[in-house]
């Protein structure tokens, strides 16, 4: 949902940033405006995934360059917890295992977390087994993974959906999705796509990391991005998501030969 | 290596003072401790020239104050005050009452202890005849910390177990401080079944020193929680010595934190194969602790099982040991045997040696073994950073999840005495779980290594 007067929740402007040695971000400028979802396309190593790490935090990345303003703040200064304590979540790739840490626990403590930011109360175990238990129709997923560790053993769909049953209960305001359809069969996407949708709303914005179109006729964009060589070289609407879906991304790179040309 | 120098001219004397120091032989172990002290007096200290005592360094045992054994269990009491003998717990049906004993070193332990059916007291004779039998079986009645175990105790626990027993043994050593021999003897018949908890606390600079001979028969279950949480200037010498007719059942898990310095050594026969020995460790050490694990199992005939899983922790300038033997002669055909260690290497200064030692001649077996050595993963922290924990609660919450994997193995009650939060107390770990911390400028960073 557009509206040109919705606040702005993420602006990254000019950002640069590397691994190691090698720059990946080239100065990416994106805004994100409560109520809006946006998704960003692009091959393989066009550095979709490197924008989503350097916006929560991680570690191994280096911005060196462009600033990144969450909310009016300096997103960049906090550590990856306090980002994801002020509301920026990232659902990640590959969720990562973690044997010997339970689930449910795990969940807890996340959400307790986010809740004393926001001055509410924490939740003991009984309180948050009730609200665990509500979100978990969000993503349809069985009680019983909230036993074992966390992701651990999980096929692929169901890390999925314990990546969107994390969102559910942090109500993060920007949601950032880093290829959350990859590994999914078809049902699993319909119900993965269905718990976003359901947890973007007028307040939130949603930006959705993906290779394929499929994504994206479950949750509808109101804007599309394509990545390449670590910016963004076009943005358009959905209609854009379906001309790369028919054109391919050959068209990228004589733009961006084109580009560097100049 | 200076300080050994120095701390070698010193350990030079310790036998001849510690000899020179304790009582004359007393009590039932008067004989043993005449030989022990005879046979202590000839033995060498042992030194890191010694292959088994490699990585290893006593060391502190230079600078300890030793006989006589100090104070009372007035130290470390994690669950409240210690009833002494029977407690049928009426709560729980389904739960084995529980008989508590203090094992000090000094006193008897069964002195006005009124045993519950099935348990019986070793005769002189009895004991003529076991003591010390397990301990040949398993080769090392002459280990110098059994020779010290026999030169210095002067009581034990001897009891024998028959299948009637229900019984929940706890054995409770709690605060001591200078020298504390212990010596358990437990001879379980046919199909007896135990369940045994021992805790071993200490309340300053000491020496505990246990020797554990359990005897089982044909079809017995031992299953044996040791929880020993230490003090820096304190030192353990454990030797658990088990011997195991077919189709008996040895469970061990044992758990050792914040001694200066500790050598543990589970050994096990199965005489003549057929039994299940599932072994599990867990040892902690931060500052300049030693901990030490040396395990012996020897399979004596076919189809024997053998299930270990040997985890570490090693923090500051620490230093952990472990070297797994599992001897499988050609009798011991169709052997099944695991043995992991897996070891987690929390600071650039701390150590860590771990060695499988697996003598196989049988053909015919299955026999896994493996290590690993690994630091905290930077994308489990990162993953749970990104959830808004801490990085030092995400750190504590891996560490636990590396323990719990050995902890939730202990019997129930053993459990208890060793929860999480007592382990990094007892070795010096930064923090347990913190509470969710409000984000502000000052909020702790958020660097994850």
């Amino acid at each position: 949902m557009i509206r040109p007067d919705a606040n702005v929740l993420l602006e990254i402007r000019g950002l640069h940033a590397r691994v190691e040695d090698k720059a990946i971000l080239k100065g990416v400028n994106l805004t994100l405006r409560a109520g809006e979802i946006h998704a960003v396309m692009g091959r393989n190593g066009s550095g979709k995934s490197t924008l989503s790490k350097v916006l929560a935090g991680h570690p191994a990345y280096t911005v060196t360059a462009g600033t990144v303003t969450y909310r009016g703040a300096n997103l960049l200064e906090l550590s990856p917890e306090e980002r994801a304590r002020v509301g920026v979540f990232l659902g990640f790739q590959y969720p990562v295992e973690i044997p010997g840490v339970s689930n449910l626990e795990f969940l807890r403590v996340a959400t307790n977390a986010r809740r004393v930011q926001l001055g509410q109360e924490e939740l003991d175990t009984f309180a948050f087994e009730d609200l665990v238990r509500e979100r978990l129709t969000v993503v349809q997923m069985d009680p019983a993974f909230l036993d074992r560790s966390v992701n651990e053993g999980f096929s692929g769909g169901e890390k999925k959906r314990n990546e969107i049953l994390q969102m559910a209960l942090l109500e993060p305001l920007v949601a950032i999705l880093d290829e959350t359809d990859s590994g999914l069969d078809i049902d699993a996407l319909r119900i993965v796509a269905a718990g976003v949708s359901q947890l973007a709303t007028a307040d939130t914005a949603t930006l959705l990391i993906t290779h394929y179109q499929r994504l994206l006729e479950a949750i509808t964009p109101d804007f599309v991005h394509v990545m390449a060589a670590g910016r963004i070289l076009r943005t358009g609407g959905r209609e854009l998501a379906l001309e790369l879906e028919e054109r391919g991304y050959d068209w990228v790179d004589q733009e961006l030969a084109a580009l560097e040309l100049g | 290596m200076g300080a050994s120098t120095v701390s070698a001219k010193t350990l030079a004397t310790w036998t001849g003072e510690l000899l020179a120091q304790l009582p004359a032989p007393s009590g039932p172990l008067a004989a043993v401790q005449g030989r022990g002290r005879e046979a202590l007096a000839a033995l060498p200290l042992p030194s890191r020239h010694q292959e088994a005592w490699r990585f290893t360094d006593l060391a502190l045992l230079a600078g300890l104050d030793l006989p006589p054994s100090g104070a009372q269990s007035s130290g470390i009491t994690p669950d409240g005050p210690a009833p002494e003998g029977t407690s049928p717990q009426g709560a729980c049906e389904d739960k084995p009452p529980t008989l508590r004993l203090q094992l000090d070193g000094r006193r008897d332990p069964l002195s006005g202890v009124v045993l519950p059916p099935g348990l019986t007291r070793l005769s002189d004779s009895e004991l003529v005849l076991a003591l010390g039998h397990t301990l040949a079986a398993t080769g090392c009645e002459q280990h110098w910390p059994v020779e010290l175990n026999h030169a210095c105790a002067s009581q034990l626990l001897a009891l024998r177990v028959s299948s009637r027993a229900q019984v929940s043994l706890e054995l409770v050593s709690d605060g001591a401080t200078g020298l504390r021999p212990l010596r358990v003897l437990l001879i379980l018949e046919e199909k007896a079944e135990l369940q045994l908890c021992q805790r071993l606390t200490a309340a300053g600079s000491g020496l505990t020193s246990l020797v554990l001979e359990a005897h089982l028969g044909r079809g017995a279950k031992l299953q044996h929680g040791l929880v020993a949480l230490g003090q820096p200037d304190g030192a353990l010498l454990a030797h658990l010595a088990m011997e195991q007719d077919p189709e008996s059942d040895v469970s061990l898990v044992a758990v050792s934190a914040g001694w200066g310095v500790s050598r543990l050594e589970p050994r096990v026969v199965q005489v003549d194969g057929s039994a299940t020995t599932t072994l599990r460790g867990l040892q902690v050490v931060a500052g300049d602790q030693i901990a030490d694990t040396h395990s012996h199992i020897a399979f004596g005939g076919p189809e024997g099982q053998l299930d270990q899983l040997h985890k570490a922790v090693a923090d500051g300038r620490g230093r952990s040991v472990f070297n797994g033997a599992v001897r499988v002669p050609r009798a011991a055909q169709r052997t099944n045997a695991a043995q992991l260690s897996r070891s987690l290497l929390l600071s650039d200064r701390a150590r860590i040696d771990t060695k499988p030692e697996l003598e196989i001649v049988a053909d015919d077996v299955r026999c896994a073994h493996g290590a690993t050595v690994s630091c905290l993963q930077q994308d489990e922290l990162f993953y749970l950073q990104s959830r808004g924990i801490a990085a030092e609660q995400a750190s504590a919450l891996l560490k636990r999840a590396f323990c719990e994997e050995v902890l939730r193995e202990l019997p129930a009650p053993a459990r208890l005495w060793c929860p999480f939060e007592r382990l990094l107390a007892a070795d010096g770990f930064e923090s347990g779980p913190a509470p969710a911390v409000e984000s502000g400028p000052e909020a702790p960073e958020g660097e994850a290594g």
